[in-house]
């Protein structure tokens, strides 16, 4: 199932080896999807020349504040593309 | 006097300090790059010629792309929307070949101001861009950058009003990011291409903002 923007979601704490475009610092974080990019063929397999299956991407919006506790301007944003999934639907 | 550095035996006779040559070994994946390519063009696969075109094309990509592309958004509002809501067939539309990029264009306003970084690589719009300044790439500015952005907006000569939202773009996958600044005042008289002299690489990326007419 898709999201729809405005979502509320967490990312996952795993941590695989390999490449992963999940950055360690929004693992944990809650975010909202700002929006859904669509589907695209999954880098984790992708950048080892594997079969590699898609996976919605989405533009998911963070509040500094929440990243980082200490933040000059919480209020201030950080926006990623998180693969499907690396979001923890069930964790809101 | 700049050039008055005599007591500092790593500097050269003009002055200006030495550079490390690069005269070690190849590593591994040069030999590999050198050894393949060297093959293709034996077998006929490539000619040196079309190497060369290649080398050419990357290095024909420049920032001037992406200011034509502003500039037109700043005067031609149906443009705009187009763009931002789809930024790859906007720019395509202009005739650039930006090749199988996804371009997300994110547009700064009276309150929002946007910032680009790829904090995993160097992800980089070079289709309209061209190559990325070496800064882009360092680990300081990828990890400063979602950190303390503020910060080094300020170093960049960038201080935001503290009522401005500053949203920040972590190139983390597929998209590729172009700011779309704000038309800076007092420019309502000129044409298209006098606008695009006044958008800067850095006001594309957002660590600047357009030259004042």
């Amino acid at each position: 199932m898709t999201l729809s923007p405005g979502t509320k979601v967490r990312i996952k704490t795993m941590s695989p080896l390999g490449h992963i475009r999940t950055p360690h610092y929004l693992r944990g974080k809650t975010g909202v999807v700002e929006r859904v990019l669509g589907p695209f063929k999954n880098p984790e397999q992708l950048a080892y020349m594997v079969p590699a299956p898609t996976r919605t991407l989405y533009r998911v919006r963070f509040e500094m504040g929440h990243i980082w506790p200490d933040a000059e301007a919480p209020q201030d944003t950080l926006d990623a593309e998180i693969y499907e999934h690396w979001i923890d639907q069930d964790a809101p | 006097m700049p050039h008055d550095h005599h007591d500092h035996d790593h500097l050269s006779p003009s002055g200006h300090p030495y550079r490390k040559d690069n005269d070690g070994a190849l590593t591994y994946w040069q030999t590999m790059e050198i050894a393949i390519r060297e093959l293709m063009v034996e077998k006929g696969e490539l000619t040196p010629a079309q190497i060369q075109a290649q080398i050419d094309a990357m290095d024909d990509r420049s920032p001037a792309n992406g200011a034509a592309v502003v500039a037109r958004a700043w005067t031609d509002p149906d443009f705009k929307t187009r763009l931002l809501d789809n930024g790859s067939d906007a720019a395509r539309e202009m005739g650039f070949d930006i090749g199988p990029m996804h371009l997300v264009a994110v547009e700064n306003t009276a309150d929002t101001h946007n910032l680009i970084v790829c904090t995993l690589c160097s992800c980089y719009p070079r289709n309209l861009l061209g190559l990325p300044p070496d800064w882009y790439k360092t680990r300081e500015y990828r990890s400063r950058a979602v950190r303390e952005p503020r910060a080094v907006l300020r170093e960049f000569g960038v201080d935001l009003p503290a009522n401005t939202t500053l949203r920040v773009h972590d190139s983390t996958a597929d998209m590729r990011y172009i700011v779309l600044p704000a038309r800076p005042d007092g420019t309502e008289d000129m044409t298209t291409e006098q606008l695009a002299d006044l958008v800067t690489r850095d006001s594309m990326i957002g660590t600047g903002l357009p030259k004042a007419p």
